[in-house]
């Protein structure tokens, strides 16, 4: 196993002021960083939700025009995707892959720096366009033209900040998997390494995929709008629907970059604190191959209604339903693994049994809208708004929260308060079906989605939703609580914190020295992954 | 606390909802799937029952299995944990069971879709346009055509501070000017395609949604059973006022299907002869009241004032009160957003729609626009 040479920092000189953060290479450090703008975009998306909510509490406009309305279900889709989700999964794969394999940091340092250094710049330019004659980007984030192409001095902007956000996602993979495959330990061998890890190898591939032809097709729209092309206009005899082609080759995949790192986190946890090794690890790694490798196959059930052949159809329906049997492998592992365990309920296991259940609920929805017939009824209602909610917020979200739990101690080197962490936990899986699972009713009922108003029949279930929303909402305030009042102190974390933790970053102290692992540490089958 | 009480809210949920879903309880609260009017939307609700059903198995057994895990297998209650970490059978069973009920669906949902992609011998046909923000329905056997836009009292009790009660609006948001006549009894061709953007045409009580793509045509059929009157909205976001393009359907017997297609080539005729005649400001001021409330109001908003940076203000703007040519010229042929509206609107509508809008609000030319003027601008 080659082991790549540590830069010239001294052991343990931390560079200070604002130098540190501007030109960091350390690992932890852009790792922190990712987190912070994670959570700080996490709120600001978050905000936009409650303006959301509020104009949908009951029937008749309050708050907002229709414009504002749909520049926020838009905005709010670009920042939780792009600019919460994403980097979230990247500052937990900076902190943890380095002391997961026991390298000393990232394989190419300075580049994970610009990847970091790129993202405030792109948001930045996202956010401007809230203060821009004509306003933000409105025609929801998954851009179809010729919608979209009809926005005004935001258009450039947003193509622009989908450049800047695939060159940093680009880099950012490239970095993953140049440290996973040069920079592991002695005897971590491919089929040692922790879950998590795995994810991420996956998830990198599928960002240095699906990222490029994203970028593409946002440039094809560009040249569309400002150099006369036609590759997506009828009339300049292009296909409007090519570009939901291109889109969604991309989108999907995207769908698993935001659910995999939340797969590998629940798979840390659970063996943890169920104190039992993790059930079918081998197939656990396959399973999540193949949901990546099939995730390029499927593309277009997320646009049935656009008519296409009966062939194209019934190939869509099939490939999709057979995305559930890995998918199924995956759960039925994740059970076996607390089967005839001696489980505890500290806030990271709740946070992930949590996601067991309410990531199948979404996984249940999903199977239903992969079989075309019915998706006829479901598409673009608010059905599948409470089917991706589910996948993404009691599933990916609750993933992260989940790491954020488990590792705060080891980042830290105190506990947080467990009784706060638990508060939270509750208030946020009791709010988040209040909030989402109404809308299965209102979408089945014909509610469409991205409306600012509805008819009466549907008030009440969108009050109960808001309820619902405003109290999982409030609730997040909590984390930033725990997550300050555990940095500043709390009582000292041992080095494997958790009874139950196995594996290489629980051997180094609570916190852990600036430079990972400064001499590589030998690993054998019985101190690899749990 | 335990997740136990989780799991067991989420199974009484999942459980209630059942129930509700099974259409016994609460007939007019709609939570579930519409059975709809059509030998299509049948077949849908059935599909979507039997899929329903069994997920929800599924997740019973699922999660009664993690559920009776939590609770047993706890440090707290003295389970000292095994090692076991893998089992090949198991491992098989739970992959190949899966695969056995996805084929189990896959079957019906096949049929189902084969059966709706049969369009052809159809008796009649009628082609949607969607237009940002309102349906143009073409009788294409009959030579019949109109739009059909949102219904004026809910577009005034939509406005944001309109101080309007939605509750006493009735069908509010669902209702428009003209609803789409239908016979029941027949099988209909919907040919669906949109003039800007992309929209969607959806009636859940026909079983199904189609996007309205410009430059294509999408082929559909139904073939309603019982009259009545079927509701529907855009489902494709299309710009500002998406919430606010409705669908009304009115199925009536063949009888009054006939009836009502002459009463509409009739109608036409008459509309056609308005261009030839001279209007006077009065009767061209009422029309253009009406028209402008349903065609212009949405962007250029009912005072007139515009939205900054998106639709350019009328009141005081400079082509309104600029050349009549110009200002007729741009109602005719569009410009970025604005639409092409010779496509949309007779000479009389234009021509009162442009005397509107060059006499209201502080705008007073004095212009009198007649449709002939229209006529020749065309
Ligand atoms: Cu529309």
């Amino acid at each position: 196993m080659s082991y790549g040479a540590g830069h010239d920092d001294n052991h343990d000189h931390k560079p200070t002021g604002i130098g540190r953060w501007l030109f960091s290479t350390n690992h932890k450090d852009i790792g922190t960083m990712y987190l912070i703008f994670a959570l700080i975009m996490f709120f600001i998306g978050g905000a936009m939700a409650m303006v959301i909510r509020a104009e949908l509490f009951q029937p008749g406009l309050q708050f907002v025009n229709p414009q504002f309305f749909n520049q926020m279900t838009t905005m709010h889709a670009l920042i939780m995707i792009f600019g919460a989700l994403m980097p979230a999964g990247v500052g937990l794969a900076n902190w943890m892959i380095p002391m997961m394999i026991g390298a000393p940091d990232m394989a190419l340092p300075r580049m994970n720096n610009m990847s970091f250094w790129i993202l405030p710049f792109a948001f930045i330019l996202l956010l401007s366009t809230l203060f821009m004659d004509g306003g933000a980007p409105a025609g929801g984030w998954t851009m179809y033209p010729p919608l979209t192409l009809q926005l005004g001095n935001a258009f450039p902007f947003l193509i622009f900040t989908i450049h800047l956000l695939g060159i940093s996602s680009i880099l950012g993979a490239i970095n993953i998997i140049a440290t996973i495959f040069n920079m592991r330990a002695p005897g971590m061998t491919f089929m040692r390494l922790p879950l998590f890890v795995w994810t991420w190898i996956i998830t990198a591939f599928l960002l240095i995929a699906a990222m490029p032809v994203f970028a593409g097709a946002v440039t094809m729209m560009l040249t569309d709008k400002f150099f006369d092309t036609s590759f997506f206009s009828a009339a300049g005899g292009g296909d409007p629907v090519l570009f939901q082609h291109l889109f969604w080759f991309f989108g999907h995949p995207e769908v698993y970059i935001l659910i995999l790192p939340a797969f590998g986190i629940v798979s840390q946890i659970l063996p943890t604190f169920a104190r039992k090794p993790l059930f079918g690890y081998a197939s656990m790694v396959y399973a999540t191959a193949a949901i990546a490798f099939l995730s390029f196959f499927v593309w277009a059930h997320h646009m049935f209604t656009v008519g296409m052949p009966l062939a194209g159809e019934l190939y869509f329906m099939y490939a999709t339903m057979a995305i559930a049997v890995p998918t199924g492998v995956k759960i039925f592992n994740w059970i076996a693994t607390l089967w005839k365990g001696s489980m505890t309920f500290e806030t990271p296991m709740l946070f992930s049994l949590a996601f067991i259940v309410l990531f199948t609920i979404g996984g249940f929805t999903g199977l239903m809208m992969g079989i075309t017939p019915v998706d006829f009824q479901y598409h673009d209602t608010y059905f599948i708004v409470a089917h991706f909610h589910y996948v993404l917020v009691p599933g990916a979200i609750f993933g992260v929260m989940a790491g954020i739990y488990f590792w705060l101690p080891k980042w830290t080197g105190h506990m947080y308060n467990e009784t706060l962490g638990k508060w939270h936990f509750w208030l946020s899986a009791v709010s988040v079906n209040v909030l989402f699972f109404p809308q299965h009713f209102l979408g089945l009922a014909g509610m469409p989605r991205r409306i600012p108003d509805y008819n009466v029949q549907f008030a009440d279930w969108n009050m109960v939703s808001s309820l619902g929303g405003f109290v999982f909402g409030l609730s997040q305030l909590l984390l930033v609580v725990v997550v300050i009042q555990c940095v500043r102190g709390g009582q000292k974390a041992t080095d494997q914190v958790w009874e139950g933790a196995h594996g290489l970053e629980w051997t180094l102290p609570s916190p852990p020295p600036f430079h990972s692992f400064t001499t590589p540490p030998q690993v054998t089958e019985a101190t690899a992954h749990s | 606390m335990s997740v136990n009480k989780l799991k067991q809210t989420v199974l009484a949920v999942i459980a209630v909802s059942l129930f509700l879903a099974s259409g016994t309880a609460l007939a007019d609260y709609a939570l579930n799937l519409t059975e709809g009017v059509t030998p299509t939307s049948h077949r849908v609700y059935e599909l979507h029952m039997i899929i329903l059903y069994i997920v929800t198995a599924i997740g019973v057994v699922v999660f009664g299995v993690m559920g009776w895990s939590i609770f047993h297998h706890r440090k707290s209650k003295g389970a000292v944990a095994h090692q076991f970490h893998h089992s090949t059978m198991t491992e098989i069973i739970w992959t190949t069971v899966p695969i056995l009920i996805l084929i189990g669906m896959a079957v019906p949902a096949t049929k189902t879709l084969i059966f709706m992609k049969q369009t052809g011998d159809a008796e009649m046909t009628i082609k949607v346009t969607g237009y940002q923000w309102k349906w143009k329905y073409d009788y294409l056997d009959e030579g019949i055509s109109f739009f059909s836009a949102l219904h004026q009292d809910s577009n005034e009790a939509r406005q944001i501070d309109s101080g309007i009660d939605p509750n006493t609006i009735e069908n509010y948001l669902l209702e428009v000017d003209k609803p789409l006549v239908l016979p029941v009894e027949t099988k209909i061709r919907i040919l669906i395609t949109a003039a800007d953007v992309i929209h969607a045409w959806w009636v859940p009580d026909l079983g199904w949604k189609r996007d309205a793509i410009p430059g294509f045509i999408n082929d559909n059929w139904t073939y309603i059973k019982e009259p009545g009157v079927y509701r529907g909205q855009c489902a494709e976001l299309c710009g500002k006022d998406h919430g606010y393009m409705p669908i009304v359907l009115n199925a009536v017997s063949k009888e009054e299907y006939a009836a009502w297609v002459e009463e509409q080539k009739a109608e036409q005729i008459e509309a056609a002869s308005g261009s030839d005649r001279e209007w006077s400001m009065d009767e061209l001021m009422e029309k253009g009241k009406t028209v402008y409330a349903a065609n212009c109001a949405s962007c250029h908003l009912p005072e007139g004032q515009g939205i900054e940076g998106l639709f350019p203000a009328l009141n005081g703007g400079a082509i309104v009160n600029g050349p009549v040519s110009e200002h007729v010229n741009i109602v005719l042929n569009g410009k970025n957003m604005m639409p092409v509206f010779k496509a949309q609107l007779n000479d009389v509508d234009i021509a009162a729609a442009i005397t509107y809008e060059r006499n209201s609000w502080d705008n007073s030319t004095g212009d009198v626009i007649q449709p002939s003027v229209v006529k020749i601008a065309r």
